[in-house]
């Protein structure tokens, strides 16, 4: 760690915070625009003005909106992000084992995921133009460009109603042996992993055969450096950046996927918390969820930013 | 004969440069989702049967839905919503992607400065989390939708077209062009815009899939296209449950995105492998 | 077989492979031969399949290529037939390669040593510190600055000429018996290419070494072969030593090569250095260029161009040299207003120049054209030729349709293209052709004085001297003037009349073109003058023995306005060059010279009268 490495290192992160900001003015903006305000809904429409009058003030909803944006804020930072308007429960209260059960599935997805996507894009890109190549490719393209709860659907239907190998729906309460864990959680983690797969093999091979097709891996063929050093030792140190970028784009992938799997398999994580909350109009969770999503991705593309960054001689500054 | 033989040529798809191929296939959808419900048999909110998922019959080719709807009047309707929405907003996110792209090649730097970070704002949301949000806020009309997906996609159009344009705004006939003093208008237009057009139109058709797969996964989830309307991702919704019969009021819909999408992706990739 | 031919390689046939399936020849029935301890040169323009011979003597051949015919032996070994371990074992140990472009061929991700001692590793040919003593001696014997401490660098931190030679060093770690060189110096500066020029020579002499010099310049041949193959679109065109190859080609394409690398200087006389103002086209008086903030004065604080003063007498052509990064395009682009500059004035046709082109009128714009470097990127490739030209037509005179189509004709006839090229697109033009259309889009404006910006630094040598031909025609007939930018000094006596000489930003010489190698001169024009390869044997060891110091990298720009050369200069005076602005010389030809020395100690090189020692380099 050096000086100018430090310096690009906390432009970044500097960026990511700017992001940051962006977003939370965002979230709050978007959920102010909310139209008909929420005391209203909240009561239904046979209440009393004075009732209204009442929860408005309750709700700081009387306040001018900055005031409200600061209060929203703070009480963000202290890990308080309000109370539900449906169920008048925390906030924090609410997402706390909702989040437990996404990072389970998400951290289960990305385990499969990752290790799988390296070693096939990486075989797709040194046996470039083989037929195994053009089938993954065939297959890859196929998945990214059908819509996530396609693939969910057409697994439930193969896996559970026609074989019957594992439940239709996640229900984790009810597990209560290893071998039940794992049945759970295969379907969505399977279709999850597939379809975050498909779009990490495509970026790695891409940057691959990027990689692959510099003229120092000419020269190092031509140095008579064996395929494997020439894989680890040349190829390796410059694939660090770029894939770890790819990586960390595939993961929004994921956090995409995840809202819908969440969905179809009614596994009870923060995404589907979140549609529901959608539905139901529930601003606080909305804002939450959304915010905590937002952050994990933020910083996943920050931290592979900083990987590249530091993963090259130049930006090192060595 | 020999007049015969380039129009035969012509018509072989081999034949055709890869924009021609994406026009062609983009289209033929437009065409289908213009006129097709005008040759739907019935209309598309009608019980005709007492039969809900009916299998194929002369009565109603492609069966019944859920509650005994025609569903090829259905998939006609859902064809039009799906590709005129996800239309409208690619051209809305690429219209505005591109003229910014271009136009901040040669504004002052504190324009693009904020123009760009604008973009990164946008893209630090994942998109389906941001059309949830602003579907939260706004509501699920047709119009919301539109400019939800459109938003969702600018800055990716965005970068696309500003990376081309830089990188033609360095060629050296635009310098010979400015040093001619042609004005600016001239310049972008004739000198630049015809040499992005290739990546430009790889780039549209991109977003038309991105636009595409997140419609449908909204109205999948009943975020987006609301009833009586319906679109390709609502129709398998709501005839969801007839996976368990292998309905095709379920199966079909699914192969349409799927023939729709990958189709386009294919002809795409096709075209950027060479 | 005789062990006495190194390389021996029969019928050679390779073919590259279409995307339709269908095969196109690029190297057609080549036969060559080395013996031990000799070079051979591979001569020929660009895609005449240079490169693909040179790498097949390796047993490799590019993706895309197969060797569908002939025999390779190198050292005994049959490359054709060797398994891919075999290979494996004689690349970078039996024979090794040095690569055009180091800058790419080095991975950015590894340090030098790494990479440099990789071959004796990876081949068990010695231990580490074995390696790493022999790489440093390597260094030492390439003339390479720090060779103890160069090699923990990383490539992105080491100049174009250091890379070459660290490449070198890579491909003789392994004392293997032959080593492939291809345009190791294409890249550099003149002033560069000589310095790692006689690192090759020596490095090689002293260790006997087989060799492959692939190279499209006559003059190094000369100098570092002892044997040549002309090649062209793949097949030999002629081969022998490089005495006879030189000195009396039969082949017609190799007369034309020779031809063109030996342009002959101007015949016409060269235009009066001191013209009345009223005589030039065009005016600089200290024109300061540059970026960052600005000074107490209001300039800029970093500056690619300083007090530039410069005069092109009207119907003349002023050449301008300089090595890569001195700030020639920069001088082309403020002319042209492309690029506005923050003090000093222009002048031209006796009016002031507006520093924006916006600011021009569009008389002054017709009449200042301007001629871009590459001809790959100057025109538009979604025009047709014959929109291009006519845009301009449209635009300054405002011709249309017949008229204007009848004028791009006649514009094709002046600069000898067919009138079939107005329908054509770009990318269906040769690189010749593009920059004859670069040419006649610039005339089409009927200009006073054009710009030609390196016009012929990417065009191969015949075409590049039927371009210069091209040049003196339409002057001689148009009365044009032309400001000459090159690195190439041949061009400039065969075109120019005068010549300014642009170091780091600063003119340090103006003068007649045809006295550059005679009379008073800056320590640099000298040293740029004498690093030009001759066509003849032996030049290299004398232009070595003639030089002082070993140039350096050009230096970071000093900006206490002492003189820019001085970190490189053979009569450097430490205490009076360094600091202060430097003094201009007015000769009595008119030619100006900027420096300390006086026009006597200029007029002898070396040194002023040798009885007075040279100040001590080392300050
Ligand atoms: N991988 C390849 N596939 C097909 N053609 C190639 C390939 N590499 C080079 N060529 C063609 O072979 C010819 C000779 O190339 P090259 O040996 O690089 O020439 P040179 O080194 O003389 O410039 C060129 O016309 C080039 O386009
Ligand atoms: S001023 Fe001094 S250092 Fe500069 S060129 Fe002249 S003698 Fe050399
Ligand atoms: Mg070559």
């Amino acid at each position: 760690m050096n000086a100018r490495l430090a310096r690009l290192v906390l432009r970044r992160i500097g960026a990511a915070l700017c992001s940051l900001l962006f977003v939370v003015v965002a979230i709050f903006a978007l959920t102010a625009a909310l139209p008909g305000d929420v005391a209203d809904m909240l009561l239904g429409q046979n209440a009393t003005p004075d009732a209204t009058q009442a929860l408005r003030h309750a709700l700081h909803l009387d306040q001018p909106l900055w005031l409200r944006f600061m209060h929203w804020c703070g009480g963000m930072l202290h890990g308080n992000a309000g109370n539900s308007l449906l169920t008048g429960r925390p906030v924090s209260e609410m997402l706390a084992p909702r989040l437990y059960n996404s990072l389970l599935l998400a951290g289960a997805t990305t385990l499969v995921a990752v290790p799988l996507a390296l070693v096939l894009g990486l075989a797709c890109a040194t046996w470039r133009d083989s037929v195994f190549d053009r089938v993954m490719t065939v297959l890859t393209l196929g998945i990214v460009s059908v819509p996530a709860f396609l693939i969910a659907t057409v697994s439930v239907f193969v896996f559970a109603v026609q074989f019957r190998v594992v439940p239709a729906l996640s229900d984790i309460r009810s597990i209560h042996s290893v071998g039940q864990f794992f049945l759970t959680f295969a379907m969505p983690v399977a279709t999850l992993a597939s379809i975050t797969m498909a779009q990490m093999i495509r970026m790695i091979r891409a940057c691959m055969i990027d990689v692959f097709s510099a003229p120092y891996m000419e020269m190092a063929v031509i140095k008579g450096v064996p395929p494997i050093r020439i894989m680890l030792h040349h190829a390796l140190p410059n694939a660090i950046g770029p894939v770890a970028n790819a990586i960390a784009l595939s993961l929004s992938s994921l956090l995409g996927g995840v809202v819908v799997i969440e969905t179809i398999f009614n596994y009870p994580g923060l995404a589907q918390l979140m549609v529901d909350s959608v539905m139901s109009r529930d601003v606080p969770i909305i804002q939450a969820c959304t915010l905590l999503f937002c952050m994990t991705y933020l910083f996943l593309t920050t931290l592979a930013d900083i990987v590249a960054l530091a993963s090259v001689p130049k930006g090192r500054g060595a | 004969m020999s007049g015969m033989a380039t129009g035969l040529r012509a018509l072989r798809l081999s034949a055709l440069t890869p924009a021609q191929r994406v026009m062609g296939l983009f289209g033929f959808w437009l065409v289908l989702a213009v006129c097709g419900p005008f040759f739907a048999p019935y209309a598309p909110g009608q019980i005709i049967d007492t039969e809900v998922f009916a299998p194929l019959s002369h009565r109603h080719w492609l069966g019944t839905d859920y509650l005994g709807r025609d569903l090829g009047s259905r998939l006609l309707y859902a064809v039009r919503y799906t590709v005129l929405i996800c239309t409208l907003s690619t051209a809305f996110s690429c219209g505005c992607g591109v003229l910014l792209g271009i136009a901040t090649t040669a504004t002052p730097a504190w324009v693009e400065q904020i123009a760009g970070r604008l973009m990164d704002g946008i893209l630090s949301i994942p998109s389906l989390l941001c059309a949830l949000l602003v579907i939260a806020a706004f509501g699920d009309s047709l119009l919301a939708l539109v400019l939800t997906l459109g938003v969702i996609y600018t800055p990716g159009a965005y970068r696309t077209s500003r990376a081309l344009a830089l990188r033609i705004a360095r060629m050296d006939y635009i310098t010979v062009a400015v040093a001619r003093g042609e004005g600016a208008l001239f310049i972008i237009w004739r000198e630049i815009l015809p040499n992005m057009r290739g990546p430009l139109l790889a780039d549209v058709g991109l977003r038309f899939i991105y636009a595409v797969l997140l419609l449908s996964n909204l109205s999948f989830l009943g975020l987006g296209v609301q009833p009586p309307l319906v679109d390709l991702g609502s129709l398998v919704r709501e005839n969801v449950l007839g996976l368990v019969y292998g309905s095709g009021a379920v199966i079909l819909p699914t192969i349409v995105i799927g023939v729709l999408t990958v189709g386009i992706n294919l002809v795409l990739d096709g075209t950027s492998r060479r | 077989m005789s062990r006495a031919h190194m390389i021996s390689v029969r019928n050679l046939d390779i073919v590259g492979h279409r995307p339709d399936g269908g095969t196109v020849p690029i190297v057609r029935d080549v036969s060559l031969e080395v013996r031990e301890g000799q070079m051979l040169a591979l001569i020929g323009e660009s895609g005449s399949g240079k490169t693909t011979i040179a790498l097949s003597l390796l047993g490799h051949v590019r993706p895309g290529c197969t060797i569908s015919g002939g025999q390779i032996t190198v050292a005994g070994h049959d490359v054709t037939s060797m398994t891919r371990h075999e290979l494996r074992g004689f690349r970078g140990r039996t024979i090794s390669y040095v690569a055009q472009n180091a800058g790419t061929a080095f991975n950015p991700a590894l340090s030098i040593a790494q990479q440099v001692i990789e071959p004796a590793r990876v081949h068990w040919a010695m231990t580490r510190q074995q390696a790493e003593r022999k790489m440093i001696d390597l260094f030492r014997a390439l003339a390479l600055p720090e060779p103890e401490t160069i090699g923990a660098r990383y490539p992105y931190q080491l100049s174009g000429g250091q890379l070459q030679r660290l490449m070198a060093a890579m491909a003789l770690i392994t004392d293997p018996e032959i080593v492939v060189f291809d345009e190791p110096t294409t890249a550099l500066d003149v002033t560069t290419q000589i310095e790692v020029l006689a690192a090759f020579r020596t490095v090689l002499a002293d260790r006997g070494i087989t060799g492959v010099y692939v190279t499209h310049d006559l003059a190094i041949v000369a100098q570092i072969a002892d044997h040549a193959v002309v090649l062209r679109h793949g097949q030999v065109r002629e081969s022998g030593t490089v005495a006879r190859i030189l000195g009396n080609p039969q082949d017609e394409y190799t007369r034309e090569l020779v031809a063109a690398c030996r342009i002959p200087p101007r015949a016409t006389p060269c235009a009066p250095m001191a013209s009345a103002r009223e005589d030039r086209v065009l005016d600089l008086s200290d024109v300061i260029v540059g970026y960052g903030n600005r000074t107490a004065e209001g300039l800029p604080e970093r500056r690619i161009l300083d007090h530039i003063s410069l005069s092109v007498p009207r119907g003349s052509t002023l050449g301008i040299i300089g090595e890569s990064g001195c700030g020639k395009s920069t001088l082309a682009r403020t002319i042209s207003g492309l690029q506005p500059w923050a003090a000093g004035q222009v002048v031209f046709r006796g009016q002031a120049l507006a520093p924006a082109v916006a600011d021009r009128t569009r008389e002054q714009r017709r009449r200042l054209q301007i001629v871009a470097q590459n001809a790959d990127l100057v025109l538009n490739p979604a025009w047709r030729i014959g929109a291009t030209i006519e845009r301009v037509l449209t635009f300054f005179h405002g011709m249309k349709g017949a008229e204007a189509r009848a004028e791009a004709m006649r514009l094709l006839d002046m600069v000898r293209l067919p009138h079939a090229l107005l329908e054509r697109y770009p990318a269906e033009l040769s690189g010749g052709q593009k920059q004859r259309v670069n040419f006649a889009r610039a005339l089409a404006a009927r200009p006073d004085l054009v710009l030609c910006d390196e016009i012929t630094a990417a065009l191969d040598p015949v075409v590049a001297a039927a371009i210069l031909e091209l040049m003196a025609e339409l002057q001689e007939t148009l009365g044009i003037s032309y400001i000459f930018i090159t690195h190439d000094l041949h061009a400039v006596r065969a075109v120019c009349d005068q010549v300014a000489v642009l170091y780091a930003g600063h003119v340090v010489e103006q003068c007649d073109s045809q006295s550059l190698t005679a009379g008073a001169h800056h320590p640099y024009t000298r040293l740029l003058v004498s690093s030009v390869p001759e066509m003849r044997a032996g030049w290299l060891a004398d232009a070595m023995a003639l030089r002082h110091a070993e140039g350096a990298p050009a230096a970071q720009r000093r900006t206490d306005g002492g003189c820019q050369f001085f970190s490189r200069c053979d009569m450097r005076m430490p205490g009076q060059c360094d600091r202060g602005p430097v003094p201009v010389h007015t000769l009595p030809d008119g030619a100006r010279i900027a420096c300390y020395r006086s026009c006597a100690d200029l007029a002898f090189p070396g040194g002023v009268a040798p009885a007075v020692p040279l100040p001590s380099y080392e300050s």
